[in-house]
């Protein structure tokens, strides 16, 4: 299993690129970097893959041993974040609307309030919000875990007793990061819209909440509800990839892993902002 | 899924062992080497003189730089799903014991069981706490390995990889950091299980364990080998490595450390 996983993940480069000595001109250093970032690219691509083959191969695999640890990993990256997404979304919606309100009064706009909050909201502001704060508390986290696990020799005595650790550790990380965000930022989108409403209110803006209601319901499509879950699904699956591959897919001694950590939760943050701008480009193309 | 006497359970050749954490840098050269089912090897061998290399290739962790190891007739580097009914025959110990720290010591013996079986711990409890009994473990089986002490670390690895009744059981440096208690108890333990204990239904277990110190290890009917500079050497038995010359068998078989000498490697 070890070994198939290793063959696909040979990082032998990357380490030699890593550890050479400081490049003499300008293009070598670019060429160093573009080299290391394919290399991280396939390395992560491939790592994606594997995961989801074994996710789609082992469902039905120690079921009795995956649950306890599937619904460990959900409530670690959602209902334990829960109170810090509540006064987030408190804040975000106070923010939104504080800073609009103002905005679109002076340009008697005042009717498009819910339309700012569905398209900053719901839209970009609630899902990447949601995706950064879990990869700070939980991503990092898995960085450590799993790299305190390589180093000490855990993920081999798996292997050893006949257990893919692929299946055993990312699997249930996976699932439950990306449950977390999905959820995490339903939550943080309703609070978000409630508080904003309550914003307005204080800031005597007149509109009801019935008409408020209204205008988030006017601009809310069905391809908002899709591409929000489809989008929060993709940040979850990524942040928790990047962060795994990071904590478990190269050889790691223990001084190594505060430094992996900061590079896992930097590459989580790039591709959170990548796989947004693709759902920008899907909203524009759709 | 018993052996016969004669068939070879591990058999090397021409094998080269790389470093677990270096994979370029290569510890043991050209090991030829068979074990047959039922016998009881011990590897001896200095610090960094690729032992725990040498079970973790053998145990199917990485594969051979060159050459071939195969365990049950089976090339380790095709070890894959398919055969993980083989590779569950083979019961693997590590020198720290390699717990899972975010599992009690009793979930950690229950593990290979609940996993392979399909059990929550509540089914996998009667035949772990049967084991945990064994192992003199009861008293620790709720708690983390963080607060437990390295001896019965080790035989809490030693548990988790009995779990499963392994035909053969590589230990890796067993007896390094034990008390003298410990050490007995492991000597025996070991010994009843290769002779064939009734946990494993009384079918006799081939083991092959690694050894800094050849003292305790001292019988007629293991068979001994030994790593120095890079070879792999077959000992034979007891009687054979007492005849020998070789400056480091004789320091790993000294009775007594003699401190007023010091020789230069």
């Amino acid at each position: 299993m070890r070994q198939g996983l290793a063959k696909t993940l040979e990082f032998a480069d990357a380490q030699l690129l890593r550890r050479a000595p400081l490049p003499r001109s300008y293009s070598d250093f670019l060429g160093r970097k573009l080299f290391l970032f394919l290399l991280t690219v396939q390395g992560l691509g491939a790592f994606s893959l594997i995961t989801s083959g074994v996710i789609l191969r082992k469902f039905r695999v120690a079921r009795n041993v995956m649950r306890p640890l599937i619904r460990h990993e959900i409530a670690r990256a959602g209902f334990g974040l829960l109170p810090m997404f509540m006064f987030v979304a408190v804040a975000l919606g106070f923010l939104v609307i504080g800073e609009t309100v103002s905005t679109l009064a002076r340009f008697g706009a005042i009717n498009y309030i819910g339309t700012v909050m569905v398209v900053v909201v719901v839209r970009e502001l609630g899902p990447l919000l949601a995706a950064f704060l879990v990869l700070a508390r939980v991503g990092t986290a898995n960085v450590i875990e799993l790299g305190t696990a390589r180093a000490t020799g855990e993920v081999e005595a798996l292997e050893t007793l006949g257990i893919d650790p692929v299946h055993y550790l990312i699997v249930p990380r996976v699932i439950g990061m990306a449950a977390g965000v999905f959820s995490l930022t339903v939550y943080l989108i309703i609070g978000a819209l409630v508080s904003g409403y309550l914003c307005a209110f204080l800031q005597d803006v007149p509109i009801t909440p019935g008409d408020y209601f209204k205008q988030l319901v006017e601009s809310l499509g069905w391809l908002d509800f899709a591409l929000l879950a489809l989008k929060t699904i993709a940040f979850g699956f990524f942040i928790a990839i990047v962060t795994c591959y990071h904590g478990l897919a190269q050889p790691l001694r223990l001084s190594d892993v505060s430094r992996v950590a900061v590079r896992a939760v930097t590459q989580g943050i790039v591709v959170c902002v990548v796989i947004d701008a693709l759902f920008i480009f899907l909203y524009l193309v759709a | 899924m018993s052996e016969n006497p004669k068939t070879a359970v591990i058999e090397m050749s021409g094998a080269e062992v790389c470093s677990m954490r270096e994979t370029s840098l290569a510890m043991i050269e050209d090991v030829n080497w068979t074990v047959a089912a039922g016998e009881f090897w011990v590897v001896a061998g200095q610090q960094q003189s690729g032992k725990s290399d040498l079970m973790m290739m053998t145990a199917g962790l990485m594969p051979p730089a060159k050459g071939s190891c195969k365990i049950f007739g089976i090339e380790t580097q095709s070890f894959s799903e398919s055969e993980l009914a083989d590779r569950l025959r083979v019961g693997f110990v590590f020198e720290n014991g390699q717990l899972f720290n975010h599992l009690t010591i009793m979930e950690n013996v229950a593990l290979p069981l609940q996993y392979h079986k399909d059990l929550t711990i509540g089914a996998a409890a009667e035949k772990t706490l049967a084991l945990l009994e064994l192992m003199e473990l009861k008293p620790l089986a709720d708690v983390t390995p963080a607060n437990v002490g390295l001896s019965w670390l080790k035989r809490a690895a030693l548990a988790r990889a009995l779990m499963l009744q392994p035909d053969l059981l590589l230990l890796d440096n067993p007896l390094n950091g034990l008390g003298a208690r410990h050490v007995k108890w492991w000597l025996h333990f070991l010994d009843q299980l290769w002779r064939g204990h009734e946990w494993s239904g009384g079918k006799p277990m081939t083991i092959v364990a690694t050894a800094e110190d050849l003292r305790p290890w001292k019988n007629d009917a293991r068979r001994f080998a030994l790593l120095r500079d890079k070879k792999f050497s077959l000992l034979g038995s007891w009687g054979e490595v007492a005849s020998q010359d070789d400056t480091i068998v004789m320091e790993l078989m000294e009775a007594s450390l003699d401190t007023t000498t010091y020789r230069k490697e």
